[in-house]
């Protein structure tokens, strides 16, 4: 049992992670039609900026503090990546939604090769303060630190993403833009400002995602495609999830995390079943399209 | 009217209206003139053109030739938002709402397009802002106050429609351009829904309507435009159109 509830806990975390990558590509998706291949791009970049930060961040400062720094470098570096990436590329091809799909495979191959070539194919080693590290005890479970961190990370932006979407002027064009867009430039709204907006906010969240991740399940390593390996799950998440629901993506990254933990953890060892967890994932995605073709909260029209 | 006003240019003024699309000609040469405060209703059978020429009118569609012109000012070019910012109101044959917002949520977006309060979007639409207020008093016109949380895909077809009014209500639309209001409503909200359209166009607004429902039309329509294979058949008052034996043909002999 105590096994069971500790990988409910780490798969939680996990899904946390999913949630985080999977709710800006579900947004951009919804809004503007774009599969945003680039999304794993913002958050190896956001791991990237968490760990140039931290690496040049004084020891001075003490690790919970340059911690700090490393999670605000994250976030603003995949806010900054995404917010140039729709003004510079994307913005010039509206109304092309395919060279727009295109352009961000082309982008994310782009710019992974020059990581590659900058930093070489080894991965960087993440400063994370011993305390992420150390475990903690909870409902008779022992997890580190930085698991319940992640949790927290994915339930605060959760929240806040709710909060947005519901109660701001912003929120209401977003979720009308998704339902449908042709209206609400047809009301004399401006439009694009709520496409940049979008990818920002996806941009932010995505490179939180990138650099929890590193911290949580990479061995607090930073390396270029780690963002692609990620953006893989972000998508049958929001597959799975309905394309342009928050909820669902919510829902649907817990799913694909538990599920993921509980088969690498009971199959996983057995010979030869050591993709199973992946494997599992994908299944899951198939079982739910049988079941929802437009995932668990898509719209049914 | 006092004779020595400025004459006033209309509220819509369509000259040699085209559309064409490929090599077939949707609708030719109309030309209408709509004066402010006046109520046009638009019949015709069934592919006549009444949809394209509201798309037209819009800016949904782009016309192949003439021009539109809006209170004087040519329009023609103008895109659907910028026609939407001039006061120009659409309503849609199948409806246009957002169905996962709530019903207040629609009638604020209209109102937060007209009021450009977009910049300040960190800003909480609080209960009190202004597009708040005007999405309020739009609702409560239209008789939908007590629905404005509901989430709009679960209001009745009539309800709909008595939102859509009130989205051109909250958004100021002066020129009021209805595809056929009635469609899809229960004959009991009929009366209701005419009564409701009657009192905005009696409060100055001008109304062109599409709409099936003859009686509809005749109760509430000044003058009545007959469009037929694309083109202005007759545009006069609904009984000389009625009595119109190039009208009663097009409807092939059916009574109108």
């Amino acid at each position: 049992m105590t096994v069971f509830l500790s990988l409910t806990f780490s798969g939680v975390a996990l899904g946390a992670i999913y949630f985080l990558a999977a709710s800006g590509l579900s947004l951009i998706y919804g809004l503007m039609d774009i599969l945003n291949f680039a999304h794993g791009l913002f958050m190896t970049l956001g791991a990237y900026a968490a760990w140039d930060a931290a690496t040049h961040a004084p020891a001075s400062w003490g690790a919970p503090v340059i911690f700090v720094v490393s999670l605000v470098a994250a976030v603003l570096g995949g806010a900054l990546a995404a917010g140039l990436t729709e003004v510079l590329v994307i913005r010039p091809l509206y109304g092309r939604p395919v060279s727009q799909i295109l352009v961000t495979i082309g982008l994310d191959l782009a710019a992974t090769g020059l990581l590659l070539g900058a930093f070489g194919s080894n991965p960087q080693s993440l400063p994370v303060p011993l305390w992420m590290m150390e475990a903690s005890h909870f409902a008779g479970v022992s997890l580190p630190n930085a698991d319940y961190v992640a949790f927290a990370g994915g339930l605060v932006v959760l929240i806040a993403l709710e909060w947005f979407l519901r109660r701001t002027r912003y929120g209401i064009i977003i979720r009308a833009g998704v339902e449908n867009r042709t209206m609400v430039s047809a009301l004399g709204i401006n439009v694009a400002r709520a496409f940049t907006l979008v990818f920002v906010i996806g941009g932010a969240m995505a490179g939180l995602a990138g650099l929890l991740y590193a911290v949580v399940f990479s061995g607090e390593l930073v390396s270029p495609t780690q963002g692609d390996s990620l953006l893989i799950f972000a998508f049958i998440v929001v597959v799975i999830g309905g394309l342009g629901s928050i909820r669902g993506s919510a829902v649907a990254a817990l799913m694909v995390g538990l599920v993921q933990d509980y088969t690498n953890f009971y199959l996983g060892n057995h010979p030869g079943m050591a993709e199973i967890g992946n494997l599992s994932v994908v299944l899951l995605l198939a079982v739910v399209l049988e079941w929802r073709p437009r995932g668990l909260f898509g719209s049914t029209l | 009217m006092s004779v020595n006003e400025k004459p006033q240019p209309p509220a819509l003024m369509a000259t040699g209206l085209g559309f064409h699309v490929g090599g077939v000609q949707i609708l030719s040469d109309v030309d209408l003139t709509v004066p402010t405060g006046s109520f046009l209703g638009i019949i015709g059978p069934n592919g006549a053109g009444k949809t394209t020429l509201l798309n037209l009118l819009s800016g949904l569609l782009r016309a192949s030739a003439g021009s539109i012109h809006l209170e004087g000012r040519d329009v023609t070019g103008v895109t659907p938002a910028g026609r939407t910012r001039l006061g120009v109101g659409r309503t849609f044959q199948t409806s246009s709402l957002f169905n996962s917002l709530s019903v207040f949520e629609n009638a604020r977006l209209s109102a937060q397009a007209r009021l450009g309060g977009n910049a300040r979007f960190w800003r909480r639409p609080r209960a009190a802002d202004a597009a708040s207020l005007a999405a309020r008093d739009a609702l409560e016109r239209v008789g939908l106050e007590e629905m404005a949380m509901h989430v709009t895909g679960s209001l009745s077809h009539g309800d709909k429609r008595k939102l859509e009014l009130a989205i051109l209500l909250a958004g100021e639309a002066r020129v009021l351009l209805l595809d056929e209001p009635m469609a899809g409503v229960h004959s009991e909200d009929v009366p209701l829904l005419t009564t409701l359209i009657g009192a905005l166009h009696a409060e100055g607004r001008t109304v062109l309507m599409v709409e099936h429902h003859m009686s509809v039309v005749v109760g509430l329509a000044d003058t009545i435009a007959v469009l037929d294979s694309g083109r202005l058949l007759a545009c006069g008052p609904p009984d000389a159109v009625i009595a119109n034996e190039d009208v009663q043909s097009a409807y092939l002999g059916q009574p109108l």
